[in-house]
C-alpha cells in the first residue's frame, strides 16, 4: 500500500495547478493531515506518513475506520459513500460533529476513494444516511465515550463531571482538547454500539439546515467536478460507441483519422474504438470522423416502440409472487363493485447535465481512476475482471460529476479510461462521453406495465387488489463483471452480460401500504429491447403511479373523497399524520363548487390530485398533492404546484432533506408528463435534448415542501420517496379536472379527451 | 488550422494558439483553463456552457473562439470583484440553489445577464431569462428565489446610493 499511495503523490505545482492554492498553504490554513474533497478535491493521495500509516483504517468495525483526529484538533470524516448533488457530506459531518461536540468548521471529510475509505458498496436506495451515517454516528459516540474517559484519567475525575465545548473537555476550570488527550495517535478501539448516543434534545446541529460548503466552490467557479480536472501530461481520449447495441465493427477510415492533426493514437479493440489526441477538440474532430465513417454490422431493434406493451405483456417470462395475503380471487368475485386498469410507464433516461467522464492513469504497474461512479469498491472488481489486474493494485477515487440519479454512464466511462490508461502509460487519460453517448448508452429506467384488479364491498372499502408487473431489470450495476461494461462486452474477447436476476427492483412498493383484507402481488421478469439499470426509485415510481392512480379511481367509484378514502384504509400513524400535514398546509380542494375541476370564482379549469406512499415500504413517508391548469382551447395542460410533506424520522439536514424532495418531484413530473426514450429499428433516436424534452423552467411546477421531523427516531432515506407519489398525483390532478383518466406515461395532452370538456 | 486566437476574456487579454474553428467553450476550459463554462450538450441545447458576450448570456459551445474574440467575454469564473463574489453568486449560496450543481454556471450567467438589463424582474420574465439553462436535478424552485435575493439586494444597494 505503501508504494502506491507515494506513487501519487503529486508535486506542489501540480497539486497548486489544480486545486488552486499550494500544498503548504493548504495545510496551514487547515491544518489537516488527511486531505479529503472538502478542499482539494483533486489530489490524488494524502501523502504524509501518518495517513500512510493507516491506509482503509480498521476494517469498518474501529473508530478509526470512520474518524481520524489531527494533531490541530480537526476531525476528518471517512465514508465511502459518494457524493452525488444529494449534500450527504455535509449531513455525515453534521451527525460526527453532533455527537462529538464539534463546530462544523472543525470537521472535514473524505468519501469514496478505495485507498482510503471503507467498502459500503453504492451510494444508492436512499440508504446513506443510515447506512453510513449510522456508523459515523455509532463511531463518533464511542470516540466521545472514549476521550471522555481519557480525560476523565487526565483530571483524576468522574467523566460525569466534564463537559465538552467545541472539542475542548472541561472539568471546573480545567480544560483539555481531543488532540491534546491522543497525542497525534488514533482511536483505534472497537465500536461497540453501546456507547451511549446524545439525546436529540440536546442537539446544536442534526436536524438544523447547516449550508453545504461545496454550494461555494460551484459558484465561485472553483475546479470541483472530475470534468475539471486537469492533470499534467493529461491526454484526451473519445470513445466510438456501435450505432446500435450488439452491433460489430465492419471497417474504419484508419489512415484518415491517424493524419489529422493532433490524433496520437486510435486503438481498435474487437469492437471497441477510441482515439487519443492531446487536444480535446481535436479529439471530438476525430470522433466526428469515425462516426462518419466507420461501417458496422448492426442487428435490428426489436420489438419497436408501437408493439413494446404488447410483448411485455405476452413475453414476460415466470411468476414471482411477492405477496399474498387471504384469498384475492374469492374476494374479487364477492365484491360488489369491480374494477381492472392498466397503467404503463416507457423507458426513462437519467439525463445527466453533464455527460459522464473518467480520468484514468497506469503508471509503475498501478492504476489510479478518478471517477464519479456511485460504488468505487464494485467498480474497482469489475476493472479488475477487465484488465485482469489484482484489485491490489488498482485504486478508484470517487469525484463529484453531474447528478446522476442512478446507473447512468459513469462505471462504463471509468471502463472505457481503464482500459486506455494502458494504451497510454504514465499519461492521465481523460475520457468523457458526448451528449449523444449519454442519451444513447446510458442503462434506461424500465419500460412497465402494470394490471390491477380491486373489489369494493357494499361498505366501499376496498375487499381484494392484486396487482400484476411487468418488468426488466433494474438493476444491471457492474458489481464485479466485466460484462456490465459497455466496452467489456465489445473487446475481442468479449465479457458476456450476465443479468443478475435481482427483481426487487421491480416490485419496489408495489404491496399497498393499506390495509386490504385479501391482497396478492405477482411479478412477470421481462427482457426487453433496450439496456436497463437503476434508475432513481428503481420500479417503485411506476408501481407507485398505478397503486395511487388506482386509489383515486377505487374513490371515484366508490363516491368518496380521494384523501378521505386513503385515510379510511391507512392504519399507519404516521401515514396518516405526512397526509394530514399536507392537507392542513397545502389545502385540498378547498375551493371546489360542484363537480369536476371548476373553482369557486375562477374562470380557470384546474384540477388537484393527491397521492402518498412510503418509500419501499420502511423509509420516509410522503404525500404529494398537485396542481393542474387545464387550457381548454389550446388543449393543453401545465402543472402549475407541486407540493408535499414528508416524514424521514429523524431530519438531519432540514435544507437537504427538502432540496431533495422538491427536485425529486419537480424530476418526477418531468418523466411524468413528457418523457420518453424513442428508438427504430436502427437504434436510438433520442440522442439529445430536443429529441427528448424535459421540464424547462417555463414550464416547471412551483414546489413546496412541508417536513415532519421526528427527531426522536431513526434517520431514513428520502432521496426518492416524492418521485412515485408525484406522478400518481398529477395523473389524478388531470382526471379531476377533465374527467380523463391517463393511464399511459408520459401523460401527453393528446392522451385527454378534449370532448369531454366541450 | 491552429491560429492565434487574441481575445479578452473577464477584462483580461489573451492570445492562445487554437484551430480556428475551436469552439469557445473549449478555448476557455482548455487553453486559459477556466471551470465556469462547462460542456452539456455542445449544440446548444442545455445552457451549461452559458457565458456573457459583451454583456448578453450566450452559449459557448458552438460559436468558435476565433469569433467570439470580437466580444468581451466574461464567465463565472470573473464574476468576482477583489475576491468578493458577486451578488447574484452569493444569492445562489445563500439559498442553497444547487443540488449537484452542475447547471450552477448556466444559471448564474443567464441571471446576471437578465438583471444587468432589467432589475426588476417578474416570476415569468426570470422563468424565461433562465429557460435555455436546463436543470435535471429540479433545483429551479431555489434558483428562481436566488435571483429574486439578487435583485432584492441590487435594488436595495442602488436604492441605498442615490440619497
Ligand atoms: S453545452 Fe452549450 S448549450 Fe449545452
Ligand atoms: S443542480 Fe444538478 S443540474 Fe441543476
Amino acid at each position: 500500500m505503501n508504494a502506491f499511495q507515494e506513487s501519487e503523490i503529486g508535486g506542489e505545482s501540480e497539486m497548486a495547478k489544480f486545486a488552486g492554492t499550494s500544498r503548504r498553504e493548504f495545510l496551514r490554513n487547515s491544518g489537516r493531515l488527511l486531505i479529503g474533497f472538502q478542499m482539494l478535491p483533486f489530489v490524488c493521495a494524502a501523502m504524509d506518513d501518518k495517513f500512510t500509516a493507516h491506509p482503509v483504517a480498521g476494517n469498518g468495525k474501529s473508530i478509526d475506520s470512520w474518524l481520524q483526529f489531527d494533531s490541530e484538533g480537526i476531525l476528518t470524516v471517512i465514508t465511502g459513500k459518494m457524493e452525488l448533488g444529494q449534500g450527504i457530506r455535509t449531513a455525515l459531518m453534521q451527525m460526527a460533529a453532533e455527537e462529538l461536540n464539534l463546530q462544523m468548521d472543525r470537521v472535514r471529510i473524505i468519501v469514496a476513494d478505495t485507498a482510503q475509505t471503507q467498502d459500503e458498496r453504492y451510494t444508492a436506495g436512499s440508504g446513506s444516511i443510515e447506512g453510513s451515517g449510522n456508523s459515523i454516528r455509532q463511531a463518533a459516540a464511542e470516540a466521545r465515550r472514549a476521550l471522555l474517559k481519557l480525560a476523565a484519567d487526565h483530571f483524576n475525575a468522574v467523566p460525569e463531571k466534564l463537559t465538552v465545548e467545541n472539542g475542548l473537555i472541561q472539568y471546573g476550570a480545567k480544560s483539555i482538547a481531543y488532540q491534546d488527550l491522543i497525542k497525534g495517535k488514533q482511536l483505534e478501539m472497537d465500536v461497540t454500539g453501546n456507547a451511549p448516543l446524545k439525546q436529540h434534545t440536546e442537539y446544536k446541529l442534526v436536524g438544523k439546515g447547516v449550508a453545504r460548503t461545496d454550494i461555494a466552490q460551484m459558484a465561485a467557479a472553483q475546479p470541483y467536478y472530475i470534468q475539471d480536472m486537469r492533470l499534467p501530461g493529461m491526454v484526451h481520449v473519445r470513445v466510438l460507441r456501435p450505432p446500435v447495441y450488439g452491433a460489430k465493427l465492419v471497417s474504419l477510415p484508419r489512415d484518415e483519422v491517424l493524419k489529422l492533426p493532433g490524433v496520437s493514437q486510435l486503438v481498435v479493440n474487437g469492437s471497441f474504438v477510441a482515439v487519443v489526441a492531446a487536444d480535446e477538440y481535436q479529439c471530438i474532430k476525430a470522433l466526428r470522423l469515425l462516426r462518419e465513417k466507420a461501417q458496422w454490422s448492426s442487428p435490428a431493434l426489436s420489438p419497436l416502440p408501437a408493439g413494446l406493451y404488447d410483448d411485455i405483456l405476452q413475453k414476460g417470462t415466470g411468476t414471482e409472487t411477492v405477496e399474498e395475503k387471504s384469498d384475492v380471487d374469492k374476494g374479487l368475485s364477492g365484491a360488489s363493485v369491480k374494477l381492472e386498469a392498466v397503467y404503463k410507464r416507457p423507458y426513462h433516461i437519467h439525463g445527466s447535465i453533464g455527460p459522464s467522464c473518467a480520468i484514468a492513469e497506469w503508471k509503475d504497474g498501478l492504476l489510479t481512476i478518478w471517477s464519479h461512479s456511485q460504488g468505487v469498491y464494485p467498480l474497482r472488481r469489475t476493472i479488475s475482471d477487465l484488465l485482469n489486474l489484482p484489485e491490489g493494485k488498482i485504486r478508484i477515487i470517487g469525484v463529484p460529476g453531474s447528478g446522476c440519479y442512478g446507473h447512468n454512464g459513469a462505471d462504463d466511462v471509468a471502463g472505457d479510461a481503464a482500459l486506455m490508461a494502458m494504451q497510454v502509460p504514465g499519461k492521465p487519460v481523460r475520457v468523457q462521453w458526448m451528449r449523444e453517448d449519454e442519451h444513447q448508452w446510458e442503462p434506461y429506467g424500465s419500460a412497465m406495465v402494470l394490471r390491477i384488479k380491486g373489489g369494493l364491498d357494499a361498505e366501499r372499502r376496498v375487499t381484494a387488489w392484486q396487482t400484476e408487473i411487468w418488468s426488466d431489470t433494474h438493476s444491471t450495476r457492474p458489481g464485479g463483471n466485466a460484462g456490465h461494461l459497455l466496452a467489456g462486452r465489445d473487446l475481442e474477447k468479449s465479457f458476456s452480460f450476465k443479468s443478475g436476476g435481482f427483481s426487487g427492483g421491480s416490485h419496489r412498493n408495489s404491496v399497498p401500504l393499506y390495509d386490504f383484507s385479501a391482497q396478492k402481488i405477482i411479478l412477470h421478469n421481462y427482457k426487453g429491447p433496450l439496456r436497463t439499470s437503476a434508475l432513481r426509485s428503481l420500479g417503485a415510481y411506476a408501481n407507485i403511479f398505478a397503486l395511487e392512480s388506482f386509489m383515486d379511481e377505487l374513490a371515484f367509484k366508490a363516491g368518496k373523497d380521494p384523501v378521505a378514502f386513503r385515510l379510511a384504509h391507512l392504519k399507519d400513524q404516521r401515514a396518516k399524520a405526512v397526509v394530514a400535514l399536507l392537507v392542513e398546509k397545502a389545502g385540498w380542494r378547498r375551493d371546489e363548487v360542484g363537480k369536476g375541476g371548476w373553482r369557486k370564482g375562477s374562470k380557470e379549469l384546474s384540477g388537484e390530485g393527491f397521492a402518498f406512499a412510503q418509500y419501499k415500504n420502511n423509509a420516509a413517508y410522503c404525500a404529494v398533492r398537485a396542481e393542474v391548469l387545464i387550457d381548454p382551447v389550446k388543449k393543453t395542460y401545465k402543472v402549475t404546484k407541486l407540493s408535499s410533506a414528508i416524514d424521514a424520522g429523524q431530519t438531519i439536514n432540514s435544507t437537504g432533506v427538502i432540496n431533495q424532495t422538491a427536485g425529486g418531484m419537480i424530476q418526477a413530473a418531468s418523466w411524468t408528463m413528457m418523457e420518453e426514450v424513442v428508438y427504430d429499428q436502427k437504434g436510438i433516436v433520442s440522442t439529445s435534448w430536443d429529441k427528448y424534452p424535459i421540464l424547462r423552467f417555463a414550464e416547471v411546477p412551483h414546489t413546496e415542501v412541508f417536513l415532519l421531523d421526528r427527531p426522536e427516531l431513526e434517520p431514513m432515506g428520502a432521496g426518492e420517496a416524492a418521485q412515485g407519489p408525484t406522478a400518481a398525483a398529477i395523473a389524478n390532478a388531470i382526471f379531476h379536472a377533465t374527467g380523463s383518466r391517463l393511464r399511459e406515461i408520459p401523460l401527453l395532452p393528446e392522451k385527454i379527451d378534449w370532448k369531454k370538456l366541450s | 488550422m491552429a491560429e492565434i486566437i487574441d481575445i479578452k476574456v473577464n477584462g483580461k487579454q489573451h492570445r492562445v494558439e487554437a484551430d480556428a474553428d475551436m469552439p469557445l467553450l473549449y478555448l476557455l476550459r482548455n487553453k486559459l483553463e477556466m471551470n465556469g463554462p462547462k460542456y452539456g450538450c455542445g449544440i446548444e441545447q442545455c445552457g451549461s456552457c452559458m457565458v456573457l458576450l459583451n454583456g448578453k448570456a450566450m452559449p459557448s459551445c458552438v460559436i468558435p473562439g476565433s469569433a467570439a474574440a470580437e466580444y468581451e467575454v466574461v464567465t463565472l469564473d470573473g464574476l468576482a470583484r477583489g475576491g468578493k463574489l458577486s451578488i447574484v453568486q452569493q444569492a445562489f449560496i445563500d439559498e442553497q440553489a444547487a443540488q449537484c450543481g452542475y447547471c450552477m454556471n448556466g444559471m448564474i450567467m443567464s441571471a446576471t445577464a437578465l438583471l444587468s438589463e432589467n432589475p426588476k424582474p417578474s416570476d415569468a420574465e426570470i422563468r424565461q431569462a433562465l429557460n435555455r439553462v436546463l436543470c435535471r436535478c429540479g433545483t429551479h424552485t431555489r434558483i428562481i428565489n436566488a435571483v429574486k435575493k439578487a435583485a432584492a439586494q441590487m435594488n436595495g444597494t442602488q436604492k441605498e446610493e442615490k440619497p
